[in-house]
């Protein structure tokens, strides 16, 4: 037993009504599946259901974009920008007021610990409808050429790893354009987008601008394919990613996809090296490394190797896993029984493969899915864990010896998400920064995200790029192209 | 880099002193048992050795130490600063409050240093060290007073035999601006009246002006007057960090103060602002983690001068706990230089015993 040891510190999940059952929510109502069809939604740290979620099927779908096309052409295209604005911010402050209600439905439903729903996902949210609430009456003025124009109905389908942030990502700059928006949440989180549903009410935005329809990998194809969609932004997995770019190919489609990444964060022996630390355990441990830019590749100086990972073990120790609900978990459940199944295949493939696994030594919980935060070194760069993106908490160690080296070995991988440089040394950051082939690069931090900073990938990483003026783009067909 | 002699680790205390069902007693965990030295059981041929070692050189010269002290990692402020805000946002309740309270109540040198000082202030003052919490004989008492060098004479007596230390600042606090002769003079007058710590001043404006072996040895000399004294004194090495200004000059005099035998770094005077802040502690912690990895030694920690409420000194304990570890959850090894923290906590005391706040009027003034 620790002398000190923090007593348990939970969050009230009473803030939060859980129906028993939800519809969908489609011309500002919410309303039977046309089949009738549902699907459970479970606490992954408990594995209690949660809710029944209905499931929207191709005719549910095309009510959906029926509903958001009427709103485009009738309300929200034709309304002025700084009209636009006002329901964004509306938007925006709600989320704020309603803050706790969202942290704690979202870690019920998702596994993340309450911190950092409480502390990054929520706040986050809230801002990204802030900024680009700001940007709707100022279209004309964002370099997209004269009067720039939505494109009509966007089709959205989000990842489960950040149910409501990535709902904001798409949902604000959509809306702040002139698009309506049909959102596809992922399967295994659809509760805090239907509580969004409900404070779009509240917000009094009209009816059909934001539809939402719940349900598994077929809903979502229904939402891609369907002929009415004019733009399709999808956040998820690369094979997913690669499957929608040949659905809508030939099509009047235009897509944003942000994918998978296998992020490379590297450390210089020169690094301020009690932060890099802290760097590493934030880009890999954050949303126990359920994070598509997680740094899941260290790439350390072969020089200070052996004390880095040294001191990233005894910070491991300091780590608390368990309950999301208590203030003072650091790392929480994994979302489902299937992306723990897949952690655990591919910790297992590190091991055949010859690399020294390490694991933290912490008890976990008998219910619910969880992970130990584990290290391996003696990675190579052939190793399937250096390769495939584990969307896990598993960090893999390589090592290099000259900054040449670091650049081949973080690009050598089909992704280019995210990328991380720990250097006290300025020009060496720019230097790498242009050599790295990553759509972020965070220069001595890690895991930083800001509504007014563009975030998308290279390579198979997807394309497009959401936050920032850049997000705006993705939503408007420009001026001149008239 | 930091020094390779010995691999970094971070040496676990044995579990032989948790205290039982977190009760509101604090006892001093004992530290006989582990393999590691009081700094201040070292003789200064072993601080000079120690230091030797550490530097991987005899060459202690003002060149050595500055070539050591510039090798160290550097320290990234928003880094630093996000890890400290990380650190503030752990929740500590019930039980664990309880015993953090208490803990820092027995953490606490009850410190006054005014030019309006008297002796009836400074018996005041131990009185209210002796008796923090009237009627409530569980209640710990603070480490030690802190008072200026004349006035340790009349805090000697006022403390008698209640196992209160007694701390004096000297060494021309809180400037330092005086000449050696004058600053040793002050610490021997402290240590002859019978303070039981000195709490020194650094030369910041030699250390600002890369005089790096004048400040070694102004340390130096300093701890021969404590230790030869009849009655040795522990020696606190006030860095003065708000006037060192970047937390890459912290670090390096936190090594510093350690290399020429600080047995505790302390983090401000009091008398500048900023004086101690989360930031600035957690790295004085990495540093006095990573110098017992190093040498073998434990060095402790004070801040001082800012901290005010009970919910701020919970949030220095959870840093010492995860940063440090804890065997720096003693007060051997951790402190806090306040004046008005302990009311405040007395009060959270208070509230966590009746359920209700009370209020200033039912804690005592000294």
């Amino acid at each position: 037993m620790p002398r000190f040891e923090y007593a348990p510190a939970p969050e009230s999940r009473a803030v939060v009504d859980i129906a028993s059952s939800y519809g969908l929510f489609i011309d500002g109502e919410f309303v039977e599946s046309a089949s009738g069809g549902s699907l459970k939604t479970i606490n992954p740290a408990t594995e209690e259901s949660l809710a029944d979620v209905a499931v929207a099927d191709e005719a549910d779908v095309d009510r959906a974009v029926r509903a958001a096309r009427r709103a485009q052409e009738k309300v929200w295209g034709p309304m002025p920008g700084a009209e636009r604005a006002k329901y964004l911010f509306r938007i925006a402050r709600l989320l704020a007021e309603r803050s706790r209600e969202f942290a704690v439905l979202e870690v019920l439903d998702n596994g993340k610990p309450i911190r950092e729903a409480r502390d990054v996902d929520v706040p986050t949210a809230a801002a990204h409808f802030f900024y680009y609430a700001g940007w709707a009456d100022k279209l004309d003025h964002a370099g997209f050429g004269p009067s720039p124009r939505p494109h009509g109905v966007a089709g959205q389908v989000i990842p489960w790893n950040f149910p409501l942030l990535m709902l904001a990502w798409k949902i604000a700059p959509a809306l702040a354009t002139g698009n309506t928006v049909v959102l596809k949440p992922a399967e295994t989180t659809p509760l805090t987008a239907l509580l969004f549903a409900d404070l779009l009410r509240q917000a009094e935005l009209p009816p059909g601008v934001v539809n939402i329809v719940t349900g598994a990998g077929a809903t979502g194809a229904a939402v891609v394919a369907h002929p009415g969609v004019d733009k399709v932004a999808f956040t998820g997995s690369t094979a997913v990613g690669k499957r929608i770019a040949k659905e809508i190919a030939g099509t009047r489609k235009h897509a944003t996809l942000e994918l998978g990444g296998k992020a490379a964060n590297i450390v210089f022996d020169d690094a301020p090296i009690d932060q890099a630390v802290e760097g590493i355990v934030n880009g890999i441990f954050f949303n126990q490394g359920q994070v598509c830019c997680a740094g899941s590749r260290l790439l350390v100086q072969e020089s200070v190797a052996a004390e880095v990972v040294e001191r990233l073990k005894v910070r491991l120790g300091t780590l608390r896993v368990g309950d999301p609900m208590d203030k003072n978990t650091d790392v929480g459940a994994i979302n489902s029984a299937a992306q723990l199944a897949r952690i655990t295949d591919l910790t297992k493939a590190g091991e055949e493969e010859g690399a020294v696994r390490w694991t933290a030594d912490c008890a976990l919980p008998e219910q619910g899915f969880w992970f130990a935060p584990t290290v391996f070194t003696d990675v190579s760069a052939a190793h399937r864990i250096a390769r495939e993106e584990i969307f896990g908490p598993v960090l893999s160690v390589l090592t290099f010896r000259t900054p040449a080296e670091a650049v081949a070995k973080a690009n050598n991988t089909p992704y280019g998400l995210s990328a991380g440089i720990w250097t006290e040394k300025g020009s060496r950051i720019l230097s790498m920064a242009d050599k790295l082939r990553a759509g972020v690069v965070w220069a001595n931090t890690f895991n930083r995200f800001d509504p007014t900073s563009p975030f998308g990938g290279y390579k198979e990483s997807g394309y497009g790029r959401e936050g920032g003026r850049h997000g705006l783009a993705s939503y408007l067909i420009e001026g001149s192209t008239r | 880099m930091l020094p390779r002699a010995r691999p970094t680790r971070v040496v676990r205390m044995p579990d032989t002193s948790r205290l039982d069902g977190m009760t509101s007693t604090v006892t001093t965990p004992s530290s006989e048992s582990v393999p590691r030295s009081h700094p201040a059981d070292r003789t200064g041929a072993q601080v000079a050795a120690d230091a030797a070692a550490v530097i991987g050189s005899a060459d202690l010269s003002e060149a050595g130490l500055r070539r050591f002290l510039h090798g160290l990692p550097g320290v990234d402020r928003v880094g630093a600063d996000g890890r400290a805000a990380h650190l503030g946002t752990r929740s500590i309740k019930t039980t664990a409050k309880a015993w953090a309270l208490d803990l820092t109540i027995s953490m606490v040198d009850l410190t006054t240093l005014e030019g309006a000082d008297t002796p009836g202030k400074v018996r005041s003052l131990v009185a209210k060290a002796r008796t923090p919490e009237p009627g409530d004989p569980t209640c710990p008492r603070p480490a030690a007073v802190c008072v200026y060098g004349d006035m340790v004479a009349e805090a000697r007596d006022a403390v008698g035999n209640s196992g209160i230390r007694v701390a004096a600042v000297a060494t021309a606090f809180p400037s330092g601006r005086a000449g050696r002769q004058v600053r040793l003079a002050d610490t021997r007058d402290a240590v002859a009246a019978g303070a039981d710590e000195i709490d020194m001043v650094i030369d910041r404006g030699a250390f600002l002006s890369g005089g790096f072996r004048k400040v070694y040895d102004d340390i130096v000399a300093v701890r021969e007057v404590c230790h030869d004294a009849e009655h040795p004194a522990h020696l606190k090495v006030i860095l003065e960090t708000g006037e060192l200004a970047t937390y890459d000059n912290v670090r390096r005099a936190s090594w510093l103060a350690m290399l020429a035998g600080a047995d505790f770094i302390k983090t401000s005077t009091g008398k500048v602002s900023p004086a101690a802040t989360l930031p600035v502690t957690v790295i004085m912690l990495e540093a006095v983690r990573d110098f017992l990895a190093t040498t073998g030694v434990q060095v402790g920690v004070k801040p001082a001068g800012g901290i005010r409420t009970a919910k701020d000194a919970i949030k220095y304990l959870v840093s010492v706990n995860e940063v440090a570890g804890e065997p720096w959850l003693d007060p051997d090894y951790f402190r806090f230089g306040a004046s008005s923290l302990l009311n405040d906590v007395l009060l959270q005391r208070q509230k966590l015993a009746t359920g209700a706040y009370s209020g200033p009027d039912y804690v005592t003034i000294d």
